[in-house]
């Protein structure tokens, strides 16, 4: 037990910051959060014997922090109301006619992409994150996600349509 | 629309998730394209602002210490390791004041680099990219004279394969510089030249963001710094002629 806990340590406390991040986007609350964390860490630890090292560690580990998120109870409540319409149908990516003038950021706008992303629904905030920020690859993602890659390509797609179209709302309102 | 198949898959190549052959014609097209490259620039300032918002959140030093006793439990304390426990928070306190000096120094230093990506993009995308336009060092050099409080040399390129097409001016943050394209088998290359005293800090090398190859150096109290889509060992190449040049 110690030697296994020594190896999961070694693996698993390198990838705390950005599981902690990625848990208080999803929750959107710091005690949810480290709970949500807690968990995670407690169960990737017990089952830890049936990780196949050499396999990808984490994904893994994002993996059963997604999956205890959603069986939580922000969880439920938050996939609740979404739909997710005709997205797995494949990687038809919609032409953006708008000017791309209309999508540069100002340089003070970083409060305002935080509260954009805060506003996805939390299936598009979670690949938006997984992309950008964790910088996982589509096969990762679909991995983490358990989702094809067609299917990770139009979501990404569609949660980067939806955080430009709420960042526009924001500059409208001022 | 002619380029609204490319469009179709701009996030995919800025992703870098397109299979070579594609991403190699997508570099092509993105040369030779004012409208897609303008539109890539766009996608890029949002998604690197996404990249910093994104990284809001970070757990208390509480947590952290609740976490690693609970997943590797420690022996019973002791009168000895308490005195280790002592040194260690020492060692955590200093780390954390190197740390947080390091981020804040990491942090300037990637601005920097972003900035100066997306001055290459935006000046490529330009429909006159170089505002004096000459193969001749010895008429794009005296054409900044008077232009930029600094004076600089510029190499012979001589069978080297690069090809000098001009110069601007360009401004970083609040300070002018010279800005020279360069090219080489139809990749244009940048290469930024600003005083030292005005980005202290940054120090030498390379560094490979978003499918561009960029190297940096300072050298005579001026600060170089080199871009471009080709790949790393030919950044390294045009940056070794000016290290001799100067």
């Amino acid at each position: 037990m110690g030697a296994q806990s020594d190896a999961f340590e070694e693996l698993a406390m390198p990838l705390f910051d950005q599981l902690y991040n990625f848990a208080h986007w999803l929750t959107q609350n710091r005690d949810e959060a480290e709970d949500l964390v807690q968990e995670t860490y407690v169960k990737a630890l017990k089952g830890f014997s049936s990780f196949q090292l050499g396999t990808n560690f984490r994904a893994w580990m994002y993996r059963i922090l997604r999956n205890t998120f959603l069986t939580s109870r922000t969880g439920l409540k938050a996939t609740a109301m979404v739909t997710l319409e005709t997205e797995e149908e494949g990687p038809e990516l919609a032409v953006e006619k708008e000017n791309p003038e209309t999508i540069l950021l100002k340089s003070s706008s970083s409060q305002m992409v935080e509260s954009a992303i805060d506003g996805l629904p939390v299936h598009f905030r979670e690949i938006l994150l997984l992309c950008e920020v964790e910088e996982m690859s589509y096969q990762e993602i679909a991995e983490t996600l358990s989702i094809p890659i067609g299917t990770v390509m139009s979501r990404l797609s569609r949660a980067r349509k939806a955080l430009r179209d709420g960042l526009r709302l924001q500059e409208q309102k001022g | 629309m002619v380029c609204d198949s490319w469009k179709t898959k701009l996030d995919t190549y800025l992703d870098r998730e397109l299979p070579d052959e594609e991403m190699r014609a997508f570099d092509a097209h993105m040369r030779g394209c004012a409208s897609c490259s303008a539109d890539a620039l766009a996608r890029v300032q949002l998604k690197r602002a996404i990249r910093v918002a994104g990284k809001r959140f970070a757990p208390s030093a509480e947590f952290r210490r609740r976490m690693q006793e609970k997943i590797a439990p420690k022996p019973q304390r002791n009168f000895r390791l308490l005195w280790v426990l002592a040194a260690s928070a020492l060692a955590i306190v200093v780390a954390g004041a190197l740390t947080a000096n390091y981020v804040r120094g990491r942090s300037a230093r990637d601005h920097v680099f972003s900035e100066i990506a997306d001055l290459h993009v935006a000046t490529l995308a330009s429909s006159s990219p170089v505002d004096v336009v000459s193969t001749d060092r010895h008429t794009v050099k005296p054409w900044f004279q008077g232009k930029i409080p600094f004076a600089f040399d510029l190499p012979e390129l001589q069978n080297s394969g690069f090809t000098l097409l001009g110069g601007r001016m360009t401004y970083l943050g609040q300070t002018p510089g010279a800005h020279l394209i360069y090219e080489l088998r139809k990749h244009r290359i940048s290469v930024f030249v600003f005083p030292e005293g005005a980005l202290p800090g940054l120090g030498s090398g390379e560094n490979k963001d978003l499918s561009f190859s960029m190297e940096t150096w300072s050298q005579g109290g001026l600060r170089y710094f080199v871009i471009g889509d080709a790949n790393a060992g030919d950044i390294d190449s045009l940056a070794k002629l000016f290290k001799g040049g100067v």
